[in-house]
């Protein structure tokens, strides 16, 4: 039995819809995870330690944990004590926060790396420590890694795929459920491989774009 | 000594490191309109004490009064926080490398505080920036990022944006020691100007051509104290100590 990638057209809703959900979870879960890796590496770095202790415990099992018992705990475990969140919100979440906390150890060196010369010079115009750090310090250390985040946005569209576990239909899936249909599992999953490749080329496109558009301002 | 009506006023200023002291009991009046110069060599305490009248570098002991108003008033965190924030409003400052924020132009770097702390609107905040970048003649360069500008440019781009908060008094701490020798010239006449429109100033610098020509009064400090004080055609030209006078003799031959 060859390739036969006329199996392809009858099933491409299926697998396109798939790659919509994959786009739909990594946008969302990038978002969450850079804006959630900015706090959380402000929340390590100055909060007080009350809030600061808890946070390092929660940031060691974000980051010591397999990501697909994470997606488990969030989608299957959290129901146990009542909240039941839908597949799509619980891989958002994971993925989200799995990729905030490896974003805040980026933000976070870089946030220490940034000259003191310009918190003082934010202090001396008359800002406070608060206002300095959301308008000074942060948008450098963030601009100083733009490049490694978006790595870890590339990362993160790959695992994508294991959210099709907790039964989010993604292109992962799609593709498992074409192949369920027609017994082609190599057509499909490079058709499925295929997409990947191009969703990752538009983010490496945007990326650029970004890094293009801050390079004066660094 | 303690005259009320003295612009800004240092009071028996001590600064320790530990067992270092860096600043020992210096006393400063500062009269409004007056330019000031602190020379001496480094680690004499001159930016030190600079930057203790803002509170950068906190005293150990001693007071430190702008108009009227104790800077360093001992307060509650949280009060004293919300006390030395409008202070440093009030208190201009510029560094010997600049600091200007390289993720803003020229213009957001004028802008940034009066906006946030003052409440200005855009439209006003754009007046403000063009104002004050004409002042120092970086006009043309309003949109232009730090990236893109030189170091005197840089200079007299912070030098606007300590200006936008129109302050009573403002400190240069060795505001030309970073740059090449040729773009010193560009900086200075834009301190000139302040000078002339009778900006109050202590200034910290290493050249004394400068300070000669622009200064109503020049210190000279070593260790940690004021060593000898006065115009600078004494200080300079006939100091009395000879601390003063070895100090000055070794710089000029460095300098030249």
């Amino acid at each position: 039995m060859g390739l036969d990638f006329s199996v392809i057209p009858g099933y491409i809703d299926i697998v396109l819809l798939g790659c919509l959900w994959t786009i739909a979870i990594t946008v969302a879960a990038a978002l969450l995870s850079f804006f959630g890796g900015i706090f959380f590496a402000v929340i390590a770095l100055y909060a007080p330690a009350i809030i600061r202790l808890p946070f390092r415990l929660f940031e060691w099992v974000f980051m010591g944990t397999p990501l697909l018992l994470q997606l488990f705990l969030i989608y299957f475990g959290l129901v146990q004590i009542g909240v039941d969140l839908p597949a799509f919100v619980a891989g958002v979440i994971g993925l989200g926060l799995h990729f905030a906390v490896y974003n805040s150890e980026l933000i976070q060196t870089a946030i220490l790396s940034v000259d003191k010369g310009q918190m003082e010079a934010a202090r001396t115009v008359g800002l406070s420590r608060g206002q300095a750090l959301r308008k000074v310090v942060v948008p450098q250390a963030v601009r100083a890694v733009i490049p490694p985040i978006g790595n870890n946005m590339i990362a993160l569209l790959k695992d994508s795929a294991l959210v099709s576990v907790i039964g989010v239909s993604e292109l992962t899936l799609s593709a498992q459920r074409a192949i369920g249909a027609t017994y082609r599992p190599f057509e499909f999953y490079i058709l499925a491989a295929a997409f990947y490749y191009v969703i990752n080329l538009c983010m490496e496109w945007v990326q650029r774009r970004i890094e293009r558009r801050i390079a004066l301002s660094r | 000594m303690t005259d009320r009506t003295t612009y800004v006023q240092i009071r028996h200023a001590q600064k320790a490191f530990g067992t270092l002291e860096v600043l020992k009991d210096i006393s400063l009046n500062v009269e409004r309109g007056q330019i000031v110069a602190i020379i001496g060599p480094s680690g004499s305490g001159k930016s030190t004490l600079l930057r203790a009248i803002n509170d950068l570098d906190p005293l150990t002991s001693g007071e430190i009064w702008l108009d009227g108003v104790q800077v360093n008033k001992s307060l509650p965190f949280r009060q004293y926080e919300k006390h030395i924030n409008e202070m440093r409003q009030q208190i201009g400052m510029v560094f010997q490398h600049f600091n200007l924020f390289p993720h803003m132009t020229a213009r957001g770097n004028v802008t940034m505080a009066p906006k946030m702390l003052k409440g200005l609107s855009d439209k006003e905040a754009d007046a403000l920036a063009e104002e004050q970048l004409d002042k120092v003649g970086m006009l043309e360069r309003i949109d232009y990022y730090p990236s893109q500008l030189s170091g005197g440019q840089k200079q007299r781009v912070a030098i606007a944006r300590a200006l936008a908060m129109k302050p009573k008094l403002m400190l240069f701490d060795e505001a030309t020691s970073a740059l090449d020798p040729e773009l010193v010239d560009e900086v200075n006449q834009v301190m000139k100007k302040l000078a002339e429109e009778h900006m109050t100033m202590i200034i910290v610098t290493h050249e004394m051509d400068f300070a000669a020509a622009v200064c109503d009064r020049v210190l000279f400090m070593d260790q940690g104290v004021v060593v000898e004080e006065g115009p600078p055609s004494v200080v300079f030209k006939n100091p009395e100590k000879e601390r003063t006078r070895a100090f000055l003799r070794k710089h000029l031959e460095t300098a030249s």
